[in-house]
């Protein structure tokens, strides 16, 4: 189950999120780490340092890409340049397999730079489909879609979030980057079960599994990335992992950064949830 | 409802600007009212109404290209003053709301815009444009695209009398009537120092900036903003460099790019060529000539396939 087609059949271990501010730590002190994974767009650049670290990395490390604008679900055709720059970059790093958000977040051209929630409908399931599977064919990598975190929900969906999802990955044949922090927040913010959704997944399609941490506000629980992994979301965590198997494990940590080391920490502690699953059972 | 004007529809709403108070407005550009717009497409649930959920979105949006610009920015915002750079950032973001999916590129409008809407800058027009340019070429230097460099054997090749050399693209020619190189410098450095400092320490930065600005005089300098090593340099250059790379970059051959330098120069005629070879030089050392393109180097045609 861990190495799965999604995935590109790798078997990655628990990675961190590459950042500017550990960048010096690991090129001088050379820590151990399974993998990294990169932002894609702060990549996808013609020259300078960002690609010279980058290289220095690939030397040693392994690196897998994550995007934050493909758009899949937004109903505009994929932007050329951006194809054409991912291609670039996939070719560069040499990543298994691409992920991107289950979200839309342009309109005519326009870019908002958020990851704005989907209404689950059937015609938005058929259009993002199809979508990952003309940046599939293009990129001729495994892709995989992430579930987000979302503060809103509209009137004109037909089904759940995880049946949306369902239908998406079906239709479009892809992997799923299940993100168990992104679950429990969109679970507080739309009064859900959790367990719920994990129960729902197709175990078989995640190719990839994300941790991170959140900020809790009076009405609403945002996706903040700036904290650690609270137990709730471990228990998540757990969970999924005890359907899907010793999935490749990501930690982000995107702002108040601390210290590489405690950051990975932080990653490691999944060891114990992995530890404690037999390999490659699924519920 | 189809997802296009959905999409349409919510994305008006998350991109149009906040309240003074940083909250979404009551009523949109189009005299909608807010609450009732919100709630035609976003369910509410037991804490949150539709407009306040649709507002965490709109809240967001502008936190994130609002701290975009600041931080590709802070000399011209050093120059305009807090205040007055958010408001004008959020009337360029209004009217040129970001086409890549990079927020990199977030500001590359924004020295067009402001000429078209000098007001944003009062009386400190040049300076501010001088800055904005400067800012925009700091960006360009840091990831704009390397060429394999010129070696010597390349030079062999060419058609000496109709050389035409060609720049790195990630060298940046810039003419300026102020020396907002030092300015930058100032404010960065005030920007890189501890996090940590107390709010006193603050405000002495910022009115050391605000003293930085103040007492900037006119003065004509030439730069070219290039990196070495991975790191953005800024370095003066004579007139007479400023107007040979420029026409090199511009395609002429280096004889005309010699002839166009030292057209209104003040280097004597006996020693332009200590100027010129010196120069090239330097450039050469700091590697910014690169092979030129195979099909714009011109000589012998290449042999047709059949």
């Amino acid at each position: 189950m861990p190495a799965n087609r999604f995935n590109n059949f790798t078997d990655y271990g628990i990675g961190i999120g590459l950042r500017a501010t550990h960048y010096d730590h690991i090129l001088t002190r050379k820590p151990v780490v399974d993998w990294f994974e990169i932002i894609s767009e702060n990549f996808m650049i013609d020259g300078g340092r960002p690609l010279h670290i980058l290289d220095q990395i690939l030397e040693q490390y392994k690196v897998v890409q994550h995007g934050v604008s493909m758009y899949f679900g937004s109903a505009g055709r994929p932007n050329r340049e951006h194809l054409r720059r991912l291609k670039d970059l996939v070719k560069r790093t040499g990543t298994p397999w691409v992920s991107d958000h289950l979200c839309w977040g342009s309109v005519d051209g326009r870019y908002t730079h958020d990851l704005l929630p989907m209404p689950y409908t059937f015609e938005a399931a058929k259009l993002t489909a199809h979508k990952i599977r003309e940046v599939r064919d293009f990129l001729e990598v495994p892709v995989a879609v992430e579930n987000v975190s979302s503060y809103a929900e509209y009137h004109v969906s037909e089904m759940t979030e995880w049946e949306f999802l369902n239908e998406v990955v079906e239709r479009a044949d892809c992997g799923i980057l299940l993100d168990v922090n992104n679950i429990y927040v969109s679970s507080r913010n739309h009064n859900f079960d959790p367990l719920t959704y994990i129960t729902s997944v197709p175990a078989d399609r995640v190719a990839q599994i994300h941790i991170a941490g959140h900020s809790k506000f009076q009405k609403y629980i945002l996706d903040t990335h700036d904290h650690p992994v609270i137990d709730p979301v471990w228990k998540l965590y757990d969970r999924a992992i005890q359907r899907a198997g010793h999935t490749a494990t990501l930690l982000e940590w995107d702002d108040s950064i601390p210290t590489f080391q405690e950051v990975h920490d932080e990653a490691l502690k999944a060891n114990r949830f992995l530890a404690a699953t037999q390999l490659g059972v699924a519920v | 409802m189809k997802l296009a004007a959905l999409q349409k529809a919510v994305a008006r709403a998350v991109m149009q600007p906040l309240t003074r108070n940083e909250r979404m407005r009551r009523v949109g550009p189009r005299g909608e009212k807010m609450h009732a717009y919100a709630a035609r497409y976003i369910k509410p649930n037991d804490r949150l109404s539709s407009f306040e959920r649709l507002e965490i979105y709109n809240r967001q949006y502008w936190f994130r290209v609002l701290g975009g610009l600041a931080e590709d920015f802070p000399g011209l915002r050093a120059i305009l003053g807090g205040q007055r750079f958010e408001s004008m950032c959020k009337a360029y973001l209004t009217e040129c709301p970001s086409r890549s999916f990079t927020l990199r590129n977030l500001g590359a409008h924004l020295e067009a815009w402001l000429r078209k809407n000098p007001s944003w800058m009062r009386d400190r027009c040049e300076l501010a444009l001088d800055m904005v340019r400067l800012e925009w070429a700091d960006i360009e230097a840091f990831d704009g695209e390397a060429k394999p460099p010129l070696r010597s054997e390349d030079l062999h090749e060419m058609d000496v009398p109709n050389l035409k050399l060609s720049l790195q693209p990630y060298v940046q020619l810039l003419e300026l009537h102020y020396p907002v190189d030092d300015l930058l410098l100032e404010v960065k450095h005030g920007d890189d120092t501890s996090d940590f400092a107390s709010n006193a320490v603050q405000e002495r930065r910022k009115r050391s900036k605000v003293r930085a600005v103040a007492k900037l005089k006119p003065a004509q300098i030439f730069l070219a903003v290039h990196r070495l090593d991975y790191s953005v340099y800024f370095r003066r250059i004579e007139p007479e460099e400023f107007a040979l790379l420029s026409a090199l970059r511009r395609g002429r051959t280096i004889e005309r790019a010699i002839e166009m330098a030292f057209r209104r120069s003040s280097v004597l005629p006996a020693d332009r060529a200590a100027f010129v070879q010196h120069s090239f030089q330097t450039w050469a050392a700091l590697g910014w000539f690169c092979r030129p393109d195979e099909n714009k180097r011109g000589g012998k045609p290449r042999e047709k396939r059949a």
